[in-house]
């Protein structure tokens, strides 16, 4: 599912945020990626979403090289992947089901299939009653299963979440861990970076250790 | 007819999206209609002088028919001459009145509207000519027949000089086809004072909805349905200002139909004020779409692509 060779990101100004990262994910696994701040998680997940685009070595998404995919290309590769974010990035000007809706709109569905999946995504995070609330209105953990919900209605193979629990308390997180254990047991690719490490060494996936831009074991995760 | 289900969307879509767009206007309707206000005089303005100056010239027309011939007469030509020639010319079917000007009324007019008074005291005789004025009849009033008839009054042998007025005329055509053109300049000025103020509001609208545009890229949005919301928006505003422009330009000219039609009346003519016609109204209404259109077409290229989501 992703594949990284020998992927290096350097930003302008000099700063190496990756250097030489081996990486390889099969479809359907699930792994954690740790370290501290600045280790490059990010920028790794990133590299993924072409929010960075590699400087040196190849990535691969799905067979795809992304080091050269063209600007136009980019929304696609999107659209391909659900990606969740610490801080959430809800719109706040606009309701629960609009925010879980905006992936279908963008991507051109019909109004009757959006409901249905929006529905359907927001059950999944156990937020069916909360359609019509704003997310103001809501929990920090329910805003971020808001979140999640919008990363999985379209249903993408893959699912990138950066500190998807870094403003929760231990109960939710363990929540919100377990709902992304749910989606890769029906075979979405789940790559989740934290730095939560008693909440991580409880629970069966492989580690990816970054330091200071290096990848400690990329390898690891191919045994899964 | 049903549409194809691809078609229908792509169209569905765009509804959607105008809609949307004109819903935002209307949830700030203060600064909406401030814009659109400011829209509206910048396109009421060359639009007024437009149809102003259509006005004039379509008064000008008329006038045009309106050619007043002068004979003057030689010297030796003494006033019993003068008289006879007035009888005859009246009876020529080109003519429709023939008016006498002794030269002795010619000097009396002359002392009271010149101030020369004093001057022409000192003259030993009266060195004005008697003066036959003509209105040629209406079937022969137009610039050509008018210029025909002049050249055969200039043969006659008591006449020293015949002078169509028609200078005047011409001159006052000339002047508004000038001034037309120049607003044709005007036009263009205020066009692009339409631009940018679209585009100037278009800019501080994709500032202010900068996490939204971000968070649309994050999760797959193409760079044309990002822009499209902000072309809707410019649309409308620029339709919109089109829409207050005519309306003032209406209004403008209804304060002035009723003083037109006493001046009119006083000079015994039916000339009427024409207001816009619809194709005006409808191309007003284009430019202003257009203009609007394109001022945000440019907001959206310089400025959308320097929000990217980190």
């Amino acid at each position: 599912m992703i594949r990284f060779d020998n992927v290096s990101k350097r930003y302008p100004g000099g700063k190496d945020a990756l250097q030489a990262v081996n990486l390889h994910m099969e479809a359907g696994s699930m792994a954690f990626l740790t370290g501290h701040s600045g280790a490059g998680k990010s920028t790794l997940l990133k590299l993924i979403a072409l929010l960075e685009r590699t400087t040196r070595g190849q990535l691969f998404l799905d067979g795809e090289n992304l080091s050269r995919a063209p600007k136009r290309r980019v929304p696609m590769v999107r659209r391909k992947i659900g990606m969740i974010f610490q801080n959430h990035r809800l719109l706040f000007d606009r309701t629960v089901f609009d925010n879980v809706a905006l992936p279908l709109v963008i991507a051109g569905y019909r109004h009757q299939d959006i409901g249905r999946r929006v529905r359907a995504a927001l059950d999944k995070v156990g937020l069916l009653g909360q359609e019509r609330a704003f997310p103001i209105t809501l929990s920090g953990g329910e805003q971020q299963r808001v979140g999640i919900a919008r990363a999985v209605v379209n249903k993408p193979r893959l699912l990138l979440a950066d500190e998807p629990t870094g403003n929760l308390d231990p109960d939710l997180s363990r929540d919100i861990m377990h709902l992304f254990e749910q989606f890769n047991q029906v075979g979405v690719t789940v790559l989740i970076a934290s730095h939560d490490l008693d909440l991580i060494s409880r629970m069966p996936y492989p580690r990816l250790r970054l330091e200071q831009g290096r990848l400690l074991n990329g390898d690891g995760a191919a045994a899964q | 007819m049903r549409l194809p289900r691809p078609v229908h969307n792509y169209f569905a879509r765009h509804a959607q999206v105008a809609l949307n767009s004109l819903g935002r206007l209307y949830r700030a309707p203060l600064a909406s209609l401030m814009t659109v206000a400011v829209i509206g005089i910048a396109l009421a303005l060359p639009a007024g002088l437009y149809l102003l100056t259509g006005n004039l010239q379509k008064l000008g027309a008329r006038w045009d028919g309106g050619a007043n011939l002068s004979l003057f007469l030689q010297h030796s030509v003494d006033l019993d001459q003068a008289r006879a020639l007035r009888q005859r010319l009246a009876g020529w079917p080109e003519i429709d009145t023939v008016h006498l000007i002794t030269p002795e009324q010619a000097l009396a007019e002359f002392r009271e509207a010149s101030g020369f008074g004093q001057t022409l005291d000192l003259l030993d005789e009266n060195p004005l000519p008697a003066v036959l004025a003509i209105r040629p009849d209406a079937a022969h009033a137009s610039a050509h027949a008018a210029a025909a008839l002049t050249e055969r009054l200039r043969a006659l042998p008591e006449v020293e000089l015949a002078q169509l007025d028609l200078q005047w005329v011409k001159r006052f055509n000339a002047i508004v086809d000038m001034v037309r053109r120049g607003i044709w300049v005007l036009a263009a000025l205020l066009g692009l004072a339409v631009l940018l103020i679209v585009g100037n509001t278009i800019r501080l609208e994709i500032q202010n909805r900068r996490e939204e545009i971000e968070i649309t890229k994050l999760i797959g949005a193409t760079s044309g349905f990002i822009r499209r919301p902000f072309l809707y928006t410019g649309f409308w505003y620029g339709l919109f200002g089109a829409l207050g422009g005519a309306l003032v330009v209406q209004l403008a000219f209804l304060q002035l139909l009723e003083p037109v039609q006493r001046l009119v009346g006083l000079y015994q003519s039916s000339f009427s004020l024409d207001m816009l016609s619809a194709g005006e109204f409808l191309a007003l209404l284009t430019g202003g779409a257009s203009l609007g259109l394109l001022g945000a077409w440019i907001a959206v290229g310089r400025h959308l692509s320097a929000v990217e989501p980190q």
